[in-house]
């Protein structure tokens, strides 16, 4: 298919663009296969707008005489009005721009068509490996080994190649026991606390169904990384109702009798179009204009987004302190283990493990418990709030981990190596990229797709040195120790770089981060300088010793 | 004083601290046992707002002390008559009928009498008002009031237009509630535009004074530039029209000539009472839903009458700087809103009173010397309830949200709003004390007690924030709209005695030790210079062998004397680690754990479940308790009973 088939109308003059807190500007519009430009033609002050077709959320067309204006909105929360002039120029761009932001296959997307116009220092593809993983825990345990069962993806469709197991048990029981999980998701090791050499591992829901099947296997393999008469703690991400549900359709959970040394503990996550509509409400009560104070608390409740937020860390918390105050092991699942049980899990490594806090940390824990984990996604992310679909598989399920991210940065604002913008990055990309990082549902489809041979790697633009500055927390001075957030509604707060991104005047905040960098880096200086006297004038004094001894 | 007494923590009610407790005549001491770092707790007693003894228990006889800066203790004492005891002395205590009995009397911070008066002298009006450009052509000192003779709640130096001779003050003091006749409270040299405030004009259904119109004009023509002055009546209508039938009221636009009338809603001091209450309790509640807390603020209103304060002043920071039009606040007798509105649009308008001495200057402007009531709004003696009201709590709260938006525009921190709010209460020191200039100048309160000014000022390393940029623009202009989003609930302030609740580690404190480290790079940096410098000349001498000698000893005299000046690198870091609140975390362990551990969490305890129903005591978790509790028998009775719990 040529693009060219979509964009009758290639440019359109005298656009005028509106956006919050900034003068409109009058300027050309461009369709191109995968961007809209516009650029301003005002000499002093050219400015240009590329925005990916693939940000584009929904666009809406009104008409007053013959001025067309499209209002869009991105999936990145952000609005913005283009004034065109002449019906036809109008509703052709419109109706391009709907056609180019809703491609069905994934390969006409932009990822396919980018080439980089950076130095590709490390091929971002490769930055982590199982196998590096791996080396990385066999240095302090030789429990564990690389199982190399899905390498067809042939066990479990959503699982990497590789994936971490108890060493007891052999290749031929982990197939017995992901017929016994829900989509194959038998339990693989997440996180091994060095501290105590306590482990968590997720999975997905067991297949017990109504008659309390059970499997020795499974048993077995989770067996398999408790101390002999400890016990462990199995986090079910469903409430006890839900779970209990789950049997009816073959699903359930792990029943005591069978699994006498594990206690379980439920908690409740959502899932799906109930996260979605809270996205939708949240993103609604904050576009709005209106000027009551009452109406925006009462409307910040109603969306629910922070109490997801606060199930959400309540759980990861609690994941946390099973491992590292409890001394016990913990098995991670809700229904399918690719939603939840990832949040739970990653944002407990989050809070357990000082190097997830640095950049590289972080960018190894999203592809292991993110993308390798098999988080869908391309279905969680295929729209955003402004979408009319509902799709019953679109959930900002990654965004709320993102979120939950940020309200811990928040309370630790000098523990963590990365910034805010770091974060509100992920999200973009996320929902909207040129890099191929985040298509595909899992690493089956990933490597069908031969992402790693066709498209370019996120990590190997981040990781350049250039963007890292981006990224870097000026505050940041490495903490060793676990970090207990606290999730108390007054410590919980709307995540105003995310929401109110656009519709903030953000030049003073901007300010503050400006002085902060500069404070900053004067005293880094000013060390580095001391630091040069200090040697010179050591040498300087041993000369003069020398001397003295002649 | 009470042995054996438990201090509860509010979060968690299994981990409670066991002490003894004194009272002496200014503080409730509560003091833990333990060999090691024994921890204080100390409370004076003018903080106390309300006791509360409950039901006795098993364990005790619970005692609840609810205190004006936001602080709750909860007390178990062994014994309901040793209870009963505190309880009726806190009561008078907390109570006093006389201002000698309050602590300022009897605070001394070991200053000689010079350094008092200095300490008076720190905050001076006069050069205040000249500092603004008056008097001038268009602004004079009156005399008018000198005895306190026309309005005994208004300073004797009152700022009046050159124009409005004593018989029209006096005429229109007649004519306003309690004789607040319109006075200057902040003028604009840059295009003369001017805030006035008095109070409400006896104007009832008709009445109308000449004088008071006379006042009002020349107020106008203090401000050539302009051809008419806004009032502002800073109380919702309805309230002002109900004013009317008591023969009070409001201008009517039609009596004066070239006035611009506004009505701004601002509720009155018993809605905010009532406002910060609904809120204090949503503070209270134990475990929180998301939904329970939002819901429960909003309720509240507080936010909401936050944002009217706010408003208020942003409309009258943008007549005088962007419309150069002066304007004369009002609300009933003009100390409470009036006080807050035209403080916050001073704060907009000049970047003076985002300095740490401005803004002691602008409280002592607009609040202390205009009469604000602060003995009967804060309770510093036993009096009405009703007069009670969170007024300058509110105005506080204005500039931490303007802090939020502006952070780099107050040279002043968080920390040091929250001092000043816990001394308007404490009475520690006298500027706070009695309801006007008049009062305080009877208790020759100045000879008698120190000023908070000048305590602040000498600690004001702790207050700077980190952030300022003295060159910040002129007139802070904060968005109108739509701005609900940007008001937020202050936890700092509001829950300030819950740590656990706020950031774990502080940027501002973080960012301060940075700079306290820069400077003292900067020193060592000289130093070392200076050294090299030497060394090198030194050096080139040692060349002249006969010198040598000299020099060498010249030189190690140096060295030593900058060993003990100049730190190592190592002592540096030291430094910055010992510093407590920079990253706190990083202290301990036991720190970090704070919030969701327990002291005397047992994990080998055989019941599991006992162990996991503690952690859910800790405020975090408590969502979880029913399905934990619901596990433990679960365990004991077989497969099948196993759901049946559950359900």
């Amino acid at each position: 298919m040529e693009f060219a088939e979509l964009i009758k109308t290639p440019r359109a003059d005298n656009v005028a663009l509106h956006r919050p807190f900034y003068p409109a500007v009058e300027g050309t519009l461009c369709l191109t296969g995968h961007h809209l430009i516009f650029s301003s033609r005002r000499q002093d002050n050219a400015e240009e707008l590329w925005l990916l077709h693939s940000n584009i959320d929904s666009i809406e067309k009104r008409f007053v005489g013959s001025l067309g204006t499209i209002i869009i909105k991105c999936k990145d929360l952000r609005i913005i009005q283009l004034d065109i002039p002449g019906m036809e120029e109008c509703l052709n761009i419109a109706s391009s721009i709907e056609a180019l932001s809703t491609l069905d296959s994934v390969t006409l997307m932009y990822p396919f068509f980018y080439r980089p116009m950076f130095e590709v220092i490390e091929d971002g593809w490769h930055s982590f490996l199982p196998d590096q993983e791996f080396e990385l825990l066999s240095s302090v345990t030789d429990e564990w080994r690389l199982s190399g069962i899905n390498k067809e993806f042939s066990v479990c469709p959503s699982y990497p190649p590789i994936v971490i197991v108890p060493k007891s048990i052999d290749d031929e029981a982990l197939r017995k026991v992901a017929m016994f999980r829900h989509g194959s998701r038998f339990p693989v090791l997440s996180y091994y606390h060095k501290k105590n050499g306590m482990v968590m591992m997720r999975s997905s829901q067991p297949l017990t169904g109504t008659n309390g099947r059970r499997c020795k296997e499974d048993e077995k393999l989770i067996n398999a990384t408790l101390r002999p008469g400890k016990r462990g703690y199995i986090i079910d991400t469903r409430s006890l109702n839900i779970a209990q549900q789950a049997r009816a359709k073959g699903g359930g959970f792990e029943q005591e009798a069978h699994y006498p040394q594990w206690r379980r503990i439920h908690k409740c996550i959502e899932r799906f179009n109930i996260l979605q509509e809270s996205l939708i409400k949240l993103v609604e009560a904050c576009n709005d204009q209106s000027h009551n104070m009452d109406r925006w608390l009462s409307k910040l409740e109603a969306s629910n987004w922070l109490t997801h937020i606060k199930e959400i860390l309540t759980a990861a918390c609690l994941a946390a302190q099973c491992i590292d105050r409890e001394g016990a092991s913990v098995l991670v699942h809700g229904t399918e283990g690719t939603d939840s049980t990832l949040q739970v899990t990653s944002l407990a490594q989050i809070i357990l493990d000082p190097r997830c806090r640095t950049i590289r940390g972080f960018e190894s824990l999203v592809v292991r418990e993110w993308l390798q984990a098999g988080h869908p996604f391309q279905q969680r992310c295929a729209q955003s709030a402004y979408s009319n679909s509902k799709q019953k598989w679109e959930a900002p399920v990654f965004l709320l981990f993102l979120d939950c991210v940020w309200q811990i940065l928040r309370q630790f604002p000098c523990s963590f190596e990365f910034n805010e913008q770091f974060l509100i990055m992920l999200f973009e990309h996320a929902y909207a990229s040129q890099f191929g990082t985040f298509l595909g549902n899992n690493e089956s489809e990933r490597s069908k797709l031969k992402l790693p041979q066709k498209t370019m790697s996120l990590w190997s633009w981040v990781n350049t040195s250039e963007e890292l500055s981006k990224f870097q927390n000026p505050l940041f001075e490495a903490n060793s120790l676990v970090i207990w957030p606290s999730v108390a509604p007054q410590s919980l707060q709307l995540w105003e770089g995310v929401f109110l991104r656009w519709n903030r005047p953000s030049k003073f905040l901007d300010e503050a981060q400006e002085e902060m960098f500069s404070i900053i880096k004067y005293n880094k200086e000013l060390q580095a300088k001391v630091n040069a006297l200090r040697r010179q004038l050591a040498e300087l004094e041993t000369d003069e010793r020398m001397q003295e001894n002649l | 004083q009470v042995e054996n007494v438990r201090l509860l923590d509010r979060l968690s009610s299994r981990k409670a601290a066991l002490g003894t407790l004194y009272l002496t005549a200014t503080h409730v001491i509560f003091v833990e046992n333990g060999s090691e770092a024994r921890k204080e707790t100390w409370v004076l007693h003018s903080q106390i707002s309300s006791i509360e003894k409950q039901a006795t228990t098993a364990t005790g006889c619970p005692l609840l002390i609810r205190c004006k800066n936001f602080q709750v203790i909860q007390l178990v004492i062994p014994q309901e008559r040793d209870c009963h005891d505190i309880y009726i002395s806190l009561i008078r205590l907390a109570r006093p009928v006389k201002y000698e009995e309050l602590y300022c009397f009897s605070f001394n911070p070991k200053l000689d009498k010079e350094e008092r008066e200095q300490g008076w002298k720190l905050v001076d009006l006069t050069e205040e008002y000249n500092r603004m450009g008056v008097p001038n052509n268009y602004w004079q000192i009156s005399d008018v009031n000198r005895d306190y003779g026309v309005c005994d709640s208004y300073p004797t130096e009152v700022y009046v237009p050159r124009s409005a001779t004593a018989h029209i003050i006096v005429g229109s003091s007649k004519f306003r509630s309690r004789r607040r006749f319109p006075a200057l409270s902040y003028y604009c040299k840059d295009n003369n535009a001017s805030i006035c405030r008095s109070s409400q004009p006896l104007s009832g259904f008709s009445a109308r004074c000449l004088e008071d119109e006379q006042m009002l004009q020349a107020i106008r023509k203090a401000n050539p530039g302009s051809d008419f002055l806004y009032v502002v009546d800073t109380r919702p209508k309805l309230n002002a029209m109900a004013n009317r039938a008591a023969g009070k009221g409001y201008e009517n636009e039609d009596n004066y000539s070239n006035i611009k009338f506004q009505f701004i809603g601002i509720e009155n001091i018993h809605v905010m009472r009532n406002s910060l209450q609904k809120m204090l309790e949503v503070c209270e509640l134990k475990s929180p839903s998301m939904s329970d807390f939002l819901w429960g603020l909003e309720n509240s209103g507080w936010l909401k009458h936050i944002k009217a304060i706010m408003d208020a002043g942003i409309f009258i920071a943008k007549a005088v700087a962007e419309e150069g039009v002066s304007v004369l606040v009002h609300c009933s007798d003009g100390w409470d809103r009036t006080a807050q509105v035209c403080s916050v649009a001073s704060l907009l308008l000049d970047p003076y009173y985002r300095t740490m001495k401005g803004f002691m200057v602008l409280i002592e402007k607009d609040w202390i010397s205009f009469g604000h009531k602060f003995n009967h709004r804060y309770g510093n003696l036993d009096g009405d309830p009703k007069e009670i009201s969170p007024v300058i709590d509110q105005f506080i709260e204005c500039v931490w949200q303007l802090m939020e938006q502006f952070p780099c525009a107050f040279e002043f921190n968080e920390r040091f709003l929250i001092h000043i709010q816990h001394h308007v209460y404490s009475c520690q020191f006298g500027n706070f004390l009695c309801n006007s200039q008049k009062e305080r100048r009877e208790l020759k309160i100045q000879e008698r007690t120190y000023s908070l000014w000048a305590h602040l000022w000498k600690n004001r390393a702790d207050y700077l924030n980190p952030l300022y940029r003295p060159g910040h623009g002129q007139t802070l202009r904060p968005q109108m709209a739509p701005c609900n989003f940007l008001y937020k609930f202050w936890s700092g302030m509001y829950n300030r005695f819950e740590k656990g609740l706020h950031p774990r580690q502080s940027v501002t404190d973080y960012l301060m030790a940075v700079k306290e480290e820069t400077q003292q790079l900067e020193e060592e940096l000289e130093v070392l210079r200076e050294r090299l410098a030497n060394l090198q000349k030194s050096q080139l001498n040692d060349y002249k062998v006969t010198s040598k000698q000299q020099d060498r000893s010249k030189q190690s005299g140096l060295s030593t004397s900058d060993n003990s000046l100049a730190n190592t690198p190592q002592e540096y870091s030291n430094d910055l680690k010992s510093f407590p609140s920079r990253s706190p975390s990083q202290g301990d362990e036991e720190d970090s754990a704070l919030i969701l551990t327990q002291d005397n969490l047992k994990s080998s305890d055989p019941d599991l479940s006992a162990t996991s129903d503690q952690e859910s005591g800790v405020e975090d978790l408590s969502c979880r308790s029913p399905s934990v509790g619901g596990c433990l028998p679960s365990e004991d009775s077989g497969k099948d009973s196993d759901e049946a719990v559950f359900l």
